[in-house]
């Protein structure tokens, strides 16, 4: 183990980073600011490598703490830890910043240093929220993480932008509120800790636990985000430029579901058990129905927005299950879907860069003048379809699995997403990509240029990895997601 | 009681004492100061106030010392609020002065004289421990306010507010005299610490203690800004000059939440049951109707306005929660997490108001929502500290702001009262739209109005640093929270 404070690092260097990039001010220094920005991404993806690395396999609880007393008035400490579920997402984080920061970088002419200082802050506050063991601290990285976002779509998002940017945020502060309160009757029951550790091991009734489940679902729900208020999420998807795209797929959606391995399941086990059935139905809509609204989408983003949550919805059925393949390879499904959304609202970013349209019927023909984007954009459809060999195909196959395990109506009903996966991608990609050229613009097109080009290929290996390797993501999740099924079988009321 | 005149102590308000020899001395000195800036008088005046801060610092005991026959008290709480009142006073005076050096009818001694007079005011109301104290205290504070709203006596606006200021505050005072003279029909004296002995002993007609609690709460509510007392507030803030404005909206809540402490927990502690429903209803009115009419507004003013509103009703909640069932262990809890959240709330109050006064140059007010598009075009740095200010107001971390809220809601949900978090949040909800708003046309919109910014240095820095503060208290909210908890539990 490793005595410096890496998970401080992984938190303030893209934070500091970011201040520094805003301090260069002006688009005079847009250079410099650029350059810097990428400096910061990488080292703070570099410090998180060791997390990985020095990772202990056999330990589930929590490795790299530090706990440092911040507000004794309240009992709230700067404690921070992660474990097997955690620590990929860190690293995951951490190494989308740098894809985002590339992917800016000659497309954001206005008002640079903030763009990229907006997205390294962000990045230094989802690192917090997902190694945060205070509840407090967690609240505070939650909800502080919405300004950068609601930023960045309202300054250099699309037409619709405002209102997007306002239900984006009204939306997830709505849900977080509702969560502030859970966590201050923890407090209180507690005996006065926002520990979460000392959470989970608090016993609670039925009753109160139904409660609490009730306002960490909100909250998590919004974020994930769950049918029926996923509405906010086509629209920030649409409206945000690439890179925002690119982290709240990403990052952004995972939240959530971490939020439920953290709190949900470990703090209200007999809840989470009683109200099973209601999360994985909520799910299942998820996967069929919007995987049926996702079909008859005219434009690109929406598509993937729309697929986004089809694919949440097969991680948040597979917590439900309560089962190793299931959490497991819900987990598996997160961190792939990191990879391949990303690379799919890079790809449309790619599109509208040259040609300023997402809708698909502006498109036709595109293989005939971007053969190299063609043959990457297949890739990340495929993956996005679940296909084999794919990272996409590994979640869904374990949460599947899981399912047939737990019930197989309900996992018959799960697996009509790798048909619907593949109709509503492979139609879009066929339309746009194949046939012959549509218009002058598709005419006109020019090939991925090499900074496009390395950032597909960089994700293309990693969700080719992922499909054919997943053995270093799943081993160390193991002892983690073991040591939470136990935890959650055990009942807490006394 | 006394067969010989008694030299009262002096040293329990010796800045009073000073504060008032030193306005005095500044008004005979401004009618020799010619100079069109007014520097010296200025100087003074800040000189004064530092001066309070020091002597205030120097003759803390810690201890609660009486003085002036019981009618003046100096504890802990009143040391920290007073200090927070000289810093506020400052940071206001350095904030107004390019704004009324730039318009004429404002550009007098007086002004500061004015100011200084209204601080001395406030401090005998933080000090108060008699019904007359008070009383005085707050006349003192609402002439010299009525004046400096009239003072720009050519505008229209201003002299309307000034009048609706004038009539209902003697109207909010008229209320407070009877309930206060109700009180003491009731339990035959005046003096608080005497009054909460009366009743602790019980005996009192307890119906005509509720009638006169039921008017004194009717006329705190008045001071305090919270609805249905709340109709002079916007008009007030809307019509007033913004330097006074900032005046108005930030020092006086400290010297309200004084006197709400004064009468309600140390006077009339054994009602709590009764005053704790009242302002119950009191703060969710003031929440609803100060959230939802700011969302309408397009006058920045106005809408900081409305937002003082359901602040104020938000701050209460922390008030009504410290006797629950008659036991009070959660009362030091309670009203330390008010105090904190009524000094978060004048520091960014503070800010948002100097961010008018920045925008502000001679012969144009930056108050409608409009002349704020574009603000990050123009000057990106201001644009970031008013953007810190909006979230903190809306109670977003890591801003003063939330951990404000976050101590109140904590005191709500140890007290109980589950509901009353849940309406809370909820309206902070509907809150969040409109400071979002104010940093959209900030960020979103382009600039109509692309005039660089002229403030003067000063000012720059004073309002740097006061942003920066409002983010330094929010990461590191300990030091502040707990001055607030400390001076509490030494003064109860």
């Amino acid at each position: 183990m490793s005595t410096y404070p890496l998970l401080s690092l992984a938190i303030w260097i893209p934070i500091v980073a970011g201040l520094v990039v805003l301090a260069t001010g002006n688009d005079r220094n847009a250079p410099l600011a650029r350059m810097l920005a990428l400096i910061g991404a990488i080292a703070g993806f570099l410090v998180t490598i060791p997390l990985w690395t020095g990772f202990d396999l056999n330990n589930g609880g929590m490795q790299f703490v530090e706990l440092q007393t911040w507000i004794p008035r309240f009992n709230i400490n700067y404690h921070l830890g992660t474990d097997g579920i955690s620590m990929l997402f860190v690293v995951l984080n951490s190494f989308i910043t740098i894809i985002v920061v590339s992917a800016g970088w000659e497309v954001i002419r206005e008002r640079v240093a903030q763009y990229f200082a907006a997205f390294l802050i962000m990045s230094g506050l989802m690192n917090g929220i997902f190694t945060a063991l205070d509840g407090v601290l967690f609240y505070v990285f939650f909800e502080a993480s919405l300004i950068p976002l609601y930023l960045i779509i309202g300054v250099w998002g699309g037409p619709n932008r405002v209102y997007a940017a306002f239900k984006f945020f009204l939306y997830t502060l709505f849900g977080s509120l509702l969560f502030l309160l859970a966590l201050m009757y923890l407090f209180i029951q507690s005996g006065g800790s926002f520990s979460i550790l000392d959470w989970h091991k608090l016993p609670i009734g039925l009753g109160p636990q139904i409660w609490l489940f009730l306002g960490f679902l909100i909250a998590f729900a919004v974020k994930v985000p769950m049918f029926p208020v996923h509405t906010w999420l086509p629209d920030a998807h649409v409206e945000a430029p690439t890179g925002g795209s690119i982290v709240l797929a990403a990052i952004g959606l995972k939240l959530g579901a971490y939020g439920f391995l953290r709190f949900s399941l470990p703090i209200a086990p007999d809840a989470s058990h009683e109200l099973a059935g209601l999360v994985i139905a909520l799910s299942l809509i998820a996967v069929v129905y919007i995987g049926f609204v996702a079909l008859i989408q005219s434009d690109m983003k929406k598509l993937v927005a729309y697929s986004s949550i089809a694919h949440m919805g097969f991680v948040t059925l597979g917590f439900f299950l309560f089962s190793p393949m299931g959490i497991e390879g819900a987990l598996v499904q997160m961190v792939s879907h990191g990879f391949v959304s990303g690379a799919m609202f890079f790809c449309i970013g790619v599109m509208y860069d040259r040609v300023h349209s997402r809708q698909i019927a502006d498109y036709g023909g595109v293989v005939n003048t971007m053969p190299k984007f063609a043959a990457l954009f297949m890739l990340f459809s495929m993956a996005n379809a679940g296909l084999p060999a794919t990272s996409g195909f590994v979640g869904e196959f374990m949460v599947i699995l899981g399912a047939v395990k737990y019930n197989f109506w309900i996992a018959l009903a799960a697996a009509t997403s790798m048909i619907l996966g593949a109709a509503y991608t492979l139609w879009m990609y066929k339309r746009v990509i194949f046939g012959d050229i549509a218009n002058d613009h598709v005419r006109e097109l020019t090939d991925v240029n090499s900074r496009e080009f390395l950032i597909l290929a960089v994700l293309a290996i990693c969700t080719l990895w992922m499909g054919v390797y997943p053995q270093p993501f799943t081993e160390v999740m193991h002892s983690s997601v073991n040591d939470l099924l136990r935890h959650v079988a055990i009942s807490k009321i006394q | 009681m006394f067969e010989n005149f008694v030299v009262p102590d002096l040293m329990p308000a010796a800045p009073e004492l000073f504060l008032a020899f030193m306005a005095l001395a500044i008004l005979l000195i401004d009618v020799f100061v010619k100079d069109s800036r007014r520097t010296l008088t200025f100087v003074l005046s800040q000189l004064a106030l530092i001066g309070c801060a020091a002597i205030q610092f120097a003759t803390s005991t810690g201890e609660i010392t009486y003085t002036f026959s019981n009618m003046f008290v100096d504890d802990l709480m009143s040391d920290l609020l007073k200090i927070f009142l000289y810093m506020t006073v400052i940071v206001v005076l350095f904030y107004s002065r390019a704004y009324i050096s730039d318009r004429e009818a404002m550009n007098k001694g007086e002004y500061y004289v004015l100011a200084l007079f209204a601080t001395l005011g406030m401090m005998v109301m933080i000090s108060a421990n008699h019904f007359l104290t008070i009383y005085i205290g707050l006349e003192l504070l609402s002439l010299s306010l009525y004046a400096m709203v009239a003072m720009n006596r050519d505008s229209v606006v201003s002299t309307e507010a000034a009048m609706k200021y004038f009539v209902l505050g003697a109207l909010a005072s008229g209320l407070l005299l009877y309930g206060m003279s109700m009180i003491y029909g009731a339990t035959g004296t005046l003096e608080i610490t005497a009054i909460a002995e009366q009743l602790y002993g019980g005996g009192a007609n307890k119906t005509v203690l509720i009638f006169g609690l039921v008017f004194l709460v009717a006329g705190l509510a008045f001071k305090l800004g919270v609805v249905p007392f709340h109709m002079w507030i916007p008009d007030v803030y809307h019509g007033a000059p913004t330097s006074v404005t900032l005046l108005i909206g930030s020092a006086p809540k400290l010297a309200a939440f004084a006197i709400t402490m004064r009468l309600l927990v140390n006077g009339l502690i054994t009602l709590a049951q009764d005053w704790q429903a009242m302002l119950i209803i009191l703060s969710v009115l003031s929440m609803a109707i100060g959230n939802l009419a700011a969302i309408a507004q397009t006058n920045l003013k106005r809408m900081l306005a409305y937002s003082a509103i359901s602040h104020m009703g938000f701050m209460l909640l922390g008030i009504v929660t410290g006797v629950v069932g008659g036991d009070a262990r959660y009362a030091l809890n309670a009203y330390s997490s008010a105090m904190f959240y009524v000094v978060a709330y004048v520091l960014t109050s503070l800010g948002t108001f100097g961010i008018i006064l920045l925008m502000s140059r001679a012969g144009f007010e930056a108050d409608s929502l409009d002349d704020y598009k574009g603000l990050n075009k123009r000057s990106p740095w201001f644009a970031g500290v008013m953007l810190m200010l909006m979230f903190s107001m809306a109670g977003v971390p890591f801003f003063v702001g939330f951990f404000a809220k976050f101590s109140v809601l904590q005191a709500v949900v140890a007290a109980g009262y589950m509901w009353l978090a849940i309406v809370a949040v909820l309206f902070s909800l509907i809150g969040a739209f409109y400071y979002l708003r104010v940093v959209k046309i900030m960020y979103f919109d382009a600039p109509v109005d692309e005039t660089p910014l002229q403030a003067c240095g000063s000012m720059k820095a004073v309002l740097s640093v006061n942003g920066i503060a409002v983010a330094l208290f929010g990461l590191m909210p300990q030091t502040l929270m707990s001055l607030c908890a400390y001076a509490l539990l030494r003064s109860l």
